[in-house]
């Protein structure tokens, strides 16, 4: 317990931790007012310029259909009707015509739906939270090795894989309450978005659900990152070698893949060779990949589908479940070996 | 006598790709006895660091024994880690924590009440700075604050390696004086230093360590009087006349070695057969005595480190065994 104390002490006093932290509180805020910038609130005033738009729309709209009617007419009494491509019935071109009240709504300006909208931002505060959670957890780790704290502590408290189990509890334990924390802040944050910039009332029991099933996924997806850069920094024993490896993740394991696997090779669904594939499938619940490059098979309405594979959030969620327990217990057996030199 | 350190055997090869296998540790013992400062002294690359290191649970051994405070380790290292300080080589912190940062965790993750912390940075003299970042700290000053770390729960053995490092000549006499107060006070100071005129000074008794293997052991005393070279240093009123005598002691039996304002007389039980057979020769001495050892050509001569005159001493290596490996090489024997 005292170690679960220092350690949980020692994390919160890194300066690492606390500008990581305040980057997240200003962004977190900065991410909203630029979302919010992009929406208005639904009212009178913008209810009234939306149907003037959309009358001026339908008059230019109504004299262009007159004029194609027109057209069609003319060119049927001359003979001309199917060269020129228009209908047997030149009244059909007046169908084309949309409704005015159809066009106040494409005149009405962007509203913040909580219930549509919401959605993707819990992906935005996670890919957040994931990069927070890698770099505390490497650094937190790694910064140990090299400045020789590990073995002060070790010293201290020679049980090796009881020292490393505490720190990781710590970090785990620290990136979950603040993720719920910052979560729960977020929510706030675009609750009050869709209060002032859009609307709410949409909101039902089930689409909170769906909120809460897509945090706790990425809560998931936040202590992943965190485990896996402490896990990699312990490994190397240096905050340098988590941080490298996530570079090549994004290097090879993403661009590389993509133009060798997809634009040179052209491999049928190479995206499934991409890691960040899986993450997306974990977080939207599944990905439906499609083989552009394959002959497209006929449907009986006249559509031509190419073939697909879909990914899904549990086939994402074993692949990242085996890294997880390769990467800790190499760690562990590392912390259990290898020399304090 | 108690030992609160036994080290029997102890073997420790590294082992690299490029560098193959490395013995470092050769069957190595050192006992160390209750309630004494007791250096430990070798070469660099001799294996003393790996030895701490090892009996403190840092390195695994690949043979050997050893027992702290009674108890078999690395086994029981977390029975008596509470009850062991140390610094191992350089010291080494977080760089933005202050002293008093880095020993409240400390003190936090082994249980250490907290007064304790403002008592051992009045005891190192880092009170005044206690607030301050550790990466503003001179080398001294982190040297202090290791020795403030290692004695923060108030330990029965007291390991220090090199503690006396980036000290200034004050701070080494208060790290005297401290070292003999703690013993004073019961406990255990096994102290690894290259100052060997401090380590004759402050300590009981030594273990020498040479090419991974002990070549002397004991009493401080005992140590010098077995390596006496059994000199005298012999001086005429003239100098002309050093050959003539040498000349003299020479056809007597005794070897002699002329330097330019002395004779170095050897093989000679007692400086009186010295005087009188010069005397009989109408050569008076000026000045006689023995030649002290000390503990500085005592460690040389057992580690082979002497420097010769257009050899580079290599690390690890004894200066007398170009080319030979380091256990291959061991010199002097064991005195224990």
């Amino acid at each position: 317990m005292n170690l679960l104390k220092a350690e949980l002490r020692r994390l919160a006093k890194r300066r690492i931790t606390r500008w990581m932290l305040l980057l997240v509180l200003l962004l977190m805020p900065t991410v909203a007012l630029v979302v919010a910038s992009n929406y208005v609130k639904p009212g009178p005033a913008a209810q009234a310029q939306a149907e003037a738009a959309a009358a001026a729309e339908f008059e230019r709209q109504q004299v262009y259909i007159e004029a194609e009617v027109a057209r069609c007419e003319a060119d049927q009494a001359a003979g001309t009707a199917d060269e020129m491509g228009w209908p047997e019935d030149c009244e059909e071109i007046r169908a084309w015509q949309s409704s005015q009240e159809e066009m106040v709504e494409w005149f009405m300006p962007p509203a913040f739906e909580f219930r549509e909208d919401f959605q993707p931002m819990i992906k935005v505060l996670t890919a957040l939270l994931c990069l927070f959670g890698f770099t505390i957890g490497a650094s937190f780790v790694g910064a140990e090795w090299r400045t020789g704290g590990m073995m002060n502590l070790l010293l201290w408290r020679p049980r090796r894989l009881q020292v490393l189990g505490t720190k990781l509890a710590a970090l785990v334990g620290v990136l979950a309450g603040l993720a719920v924390v910052l979560g729960a802040l977020w929510t706030g944050m675009f609750w009050l978005v869709a209060e002032f910039r859009g609307i709410t009332d949409t909101m039902t029991d089930g689409a909170w659900q769906s909120f809460g099933l897509a945090g706790l996924r990425g809560l998931a997806l936040v202590l992943f990152a965190g485990v896996l850069g402490f896990a990699l920094a312990s490994i190397g024993r240096h905050t340098a070698l988590a941080m490298g490896a996530a570079i090549v993740a994004f290097v090879v394991g993403v661009a590389g893949v993509g133009i060798i696997g997809g634009g040179m090779l052209e491999l049928p669904f190479y995206e499934r060779w991409i890691w960040s594939t899986y993450v997306t499938a974990w977080l939207d619940g599944s990905v439906e990949l499609t083989d552009w490059n394959a002959p497209c098979t006929p449907t009986p309405n006249g559509d031509c589908v190419s073939p697909t594979l879909e990914i899904s959030w549990q086939i994402a969620g074993i692949g990242m479940a085996v890294l997880f327990a390769v990467v800790l217990i190499v760690a562990m057996w590392q912390m259990r070996q290898r020399d304090v030199a | 006598m108690t030992a609160v350190v036994e080290i029997h055997g102890l073997r420790k090869t590294y082992r690299s790709l490029r560098g193959g296998a490395r013995p470092a540790l050769a069957g190595f013992d050192m006992t160390v006895a209750a309630g004494q400062v007791h250096g430990f002294l070798g070469p660099n690359g001799s294996g003393k660091t790996t030895t701490l290191r090892t009996l403190l649970g840092l390195i695994a051994a690949n043979g050997g024994e050893m027992r702290l405070l009674g108890r078999p380790v690395p086994a029981a290292l977390p029975e008596v880690a509470g009850q062991v300080g140390a610094i191992v080589e350089s010291p080494q912190f977080f760089p933005n924590f202050s002293a008093r940062d880095t020993l409240s965790l400390l003190a936090t993750a082994g249980g250490v009440p907290k007064p304790r912390i403002d008592a051992v940075l009045e005891l190192v003299g880092l009170r005044d700075r206690a607030r301050d970042r550790v990466k503003t700290y001179s080398l001294g000053m982190k040297q202090r604050l290791a020795v403030a770390s290692a004695l923060l729960k108030q330990p029965k053995l007291l390991i220090l390696d090199e503690p006396a490092n980036g000290l200034d000549p004050a701070g080494i006499r208060e790290m005297r004086d401290l070292m003999r107060r703690l013993v004073s006070e019961g406990m255990t100071v096994l102290l690894s230093s290259h100052i060997l005129g401090e380590v004759q000074q402050i300590c009981d008794s030594v273990t020498i360590i040479s090419a991974g293997r002990r070549v002397a052991a004991g009493p401080v005393a005992e140590v010098l009087a077995a390596h006496g070279t059994g000199e005298i240093r012999v001086r005429l009123e003239a100098a002309a006349d050093h050959q003539t005598a040498a000349g003299i002691l020479r056809d007597a039996g005794a070897t002699v070695t002329v330097h330019a304002d002395h004779l170095l007389v050897h093989g000679v039980d007692k400086p009186a057969w010295v005087t009188r057979t010069l005397a009989a020769r109408d050569l008076y001495v000026s000045e006689l005595h023995r030649a002290e050892v000390d503990l500085e050509s005592v460690f040389l001569e057992l580690t082979g480190t002497t420097p010769v005159p257009g050899q580079h001493h290599q690390v690890g290596l004894p200066a007398n065994s170009e080319g030979a490996g380091p256990v291959a090489a061991n010199v002097g024997g064991t005195h224990a």
